[in-house]
């Protein structure tokens, strides 16, 4: 049973405290004799304040559910509510705008653009919002300063070594204080040491009370720094473990 | 997000160079083409530009271009004199005549027929001797290009003779003059001399100029003229239509120049198009990441709008600057007409905007139905 191991409370549970809520949700993929069951009924709480771990061998759906708390994908059934807001009931440009001012994003390729500096990678969102662009680079510049990477402003991606891109793609999806923070595989491209300087980034910049990270990965070396873990199979939730930095909210 | 658009487009240096390659080609094609174009068709009105003074050219009503001469009885004149409205009306000869150099050579002319009493119709531009000139026996002022035809590589030499029609002809000045259609040499020259030069026919008079009194409009003169006369009498600007029309209808040149014009137009949207399109694709993930992460489908729209006007913008100017270098390197190296009026400017404006449009059309669609969840994908 997919949801066995969450407390038969959960589904009950009030919303207050609760980041993200997904319940019942499927994904499928095509049609007919094509159709591809990505998900089947996930449920899952992600609370204020914790860094979830979505792991799992590849074509678990991971990504899938991911991208759908992100609300890039739509789910096939089920309801998914993000900071309080219940995603199927808004509009397209509703949903543009709730990922604009909330969701901030770390890809496992870093998808920065390569013909902006880091600073102006880091400020991709804010000038999203509108700011002006000096003001949006400048504030780029400060959070990738904290992340140390206060010399390499004027570098472009190609000029980056894998962690310090990764660390351009962490400061662009900090840089707006969204309230959720989903990263896809941000450890897959770099080394043991790049990929523990990462997750420590991720842990005490996104990690604050009011904000929620999920993190998808099958990278083991990282997984000390969840609070929880969720462990995927066949489109289902098989468990969900504490992590070491777990503090249990019951 | 403009600039993001603008920084993209211009990071990747070979495909934005490719992709106003494309453009650049298609606007110097269609600048430098429709230019000669209009050259070309202003070669065939130059001889009506030339002769200035009289609003009114009255012919024969069969008459179809300037060109297309159809001698009317000298009675004509008087009968046109006559018509109310008409200030005054003056002869003017228009034919070819073979000319017989000193030196044995034979050339074509255009010899151009002056009225004796007033010389309405000289050259402006008469730069060595002079228009009065004319009076004297046997005169003629030719053109400057014509000279160089008829005396490659010699300095200009007034009192030079030949023959036209066994009669001889003394040149008596040097005139600039707008080049013909024909290319040949002009000669002007009095009425009664120019009917002398041409080869005898029973009736010589090619064109009645004439002028509307100051308080009745042209179309109301020539209006009259032709109900008194049964001629055909058209204003200055009715008749270089009429001429330009006759060359736009008649024969291939707006097919062979259009034909030209629509390849350019063709290549250089596929060429712009498909590069275009290309630097798309491999933005897409890009895209994909800005509608991720919060870009509405109309900011995206729009960034692509500006990457290919920026294009257009870029391509039309180098276009449009290298037709019009080309146009002046090669006219004051060449006999090759052009003429780049404004009007081709906004042509070639248009067809840039709809190359762009159309290129990014493709492009549009592909970075609106891109799926943002493709960034999760590895």
């Amino acid at each position: 049973m997919a949801t066995a191991t969450i407390p038969r409370t959960l589904h009950d549970r009030p919303l207050e405290g609760i980041a993200v809520r997904v319940r019942g949700v499927t994904k499928d993929f095509g049609s007919g004799g094509a159709m591809t069951r990505a998900l089947r009924g996930v449920d899952l709480d992600v609370p204020y304040g914790e860094l979830l771990m979505l792991i799992g061998p590849s074509g678990c759906g991971k990504t899938t559910l991911v991208s759908i708390v992100a609300g890039t994908l739509q789910p096939t059934v089920g309801d998914v509510t993000v900071l309080g807001q219940v995603l199927a009931a808004m509009s397209n440009g509703r949903k543009v705008r709730f990922r604009r001012d909330n969701v901030g994003f770390v890809f496992q390729s870093y998808n920065l653009l390569p013909a902006l500096t880091a600073a102006e990678n880091a400020a991709v969102p804010l000038l999203i919002a509108g700011w002006n662009r000096r003001r949006a680079v400048e504030a780029a510049a400060d959070v990738l300063a904290r992340l140390g990477m206060a010399d390499r402003l004027a570098s472009l991606p190609s000029e980056l070594s894998g962690g310090q891109q990764q660390r351009v793609a962490i400061a662009r999806a900090l840089v707006h204080e969204p309230r959720l923070l989903v990263c896809d595989e941000p450890t897959s491209a770099l080394d043991a040491e790049n990929g523990r300087i990462t997750m420590e980034l991720i842990r005490q910049i996104a990690v604050q009370p009011g904000r929620a990270v999920i993190v998808v990965t099958h990278d083991s070396r990282v997984y000390s720094f969840a609070d929880r873990i969720a462990s995927m199979e066949d489109g289902r939730i098989d468990a969900i473990a504490a992590g070491p930095h777990h503090v249990d909210q019951d | 997000m403009l600039w993001i658009a603008w920084k993209m487009l211009v990071g990747n240096r070979v495909k934005y160079l490719g992709i106003v390659f494309g453009v650049v080609f298609a606007a110097v094609l269609i600048a430098q083409q429709a230019s000669i174009f209009c050259g070309l068709m202003s070669l065939t009105v130059s001889q009506i530009r030339d002769v200035e003074g009289p609003g009114i050219w009255v012919m024969d009503r069969h008459v179809q271009f300037v060109d297309d001469i159809k001698p009317l009885s000298d009675n004509e004149l008087f009968r046109v004199k006559g018509v109310p409205g008409v200030e005054w009306a003056v002869r003017f000869y228009k034919g070819i005549g073979r000319a017989r150099l000193q030196e044995g050579a034979y050339e074509q002319m255009i010899i151009l027929g002056l009225d004796d009493a007033t010389l309405v119709g000289a050259p402006a531009g008469v730069f060595l001797g002079s228009i009065a000139d004319l009076r004297k026996p046997d005169a003629v002022i030719m053109d400057d290009a014509g000279y160089k035809r008829a005396w490659p590589g010699e300095s200009y030499k007034l009192g030079r003779t030949f023959e036209m029609n066994d009669r001889r002809a003394v040149l008596v000045g040097i005139t600039k003059a707008s080049r013909t259609f024909q290319s040949f040499p002009i000669i002007y020259t009095r009425y009664s001399q120019a009917v002398l030069f041409a080869p005898p026919e029973r009736k010589v008079l090619s064109f009645v100029l004439a002028d509307a009194q100051p308080d009745v409009p042209s179309e109301e003169v020539c209006r009259r003229i032709e109900q008194r006369t049964g001629l055909q009498a058209l204003t200055r600007e009715q008749f270089l239509w009429k001429t330009i029309a006759y060359y736009l209808r008649k024969t291939g040149i707006p097919l062979n120049f259009g034909i030209t014009v629509l390849l350019g137009f063709l290549v250089g949207t596929a060429i712009a198009g498909q590069t275009f399109y290309l630097f798309t694709v491999e933005n897409i993930r890009q895209f994909g990441a800005l509608k991720a992460m919060g870009t509405s489908n109309w900011t995206i729209l729009g960034m692509v709008l500006a990457q290919a006007m920026q294009v257009g913008i870029v391509g039309y100017g180098l276009g449009v600057g290298l037709a019009a270098v080309f146009g002046w390197v090669v006219k004051g190296a060449s006999r090759l007409s052009f003429f780049m009026p404004w009007q081709v400017l906004v042509i070639t404006a248009v067809a840039v905007v709809v190359i762009v449009l159309v290129a990014s059309l493709l492009s549009i669609r592909k970075v609106l139905i891109v799926d943002p969840a493709i960034v999760f994908r590895g």
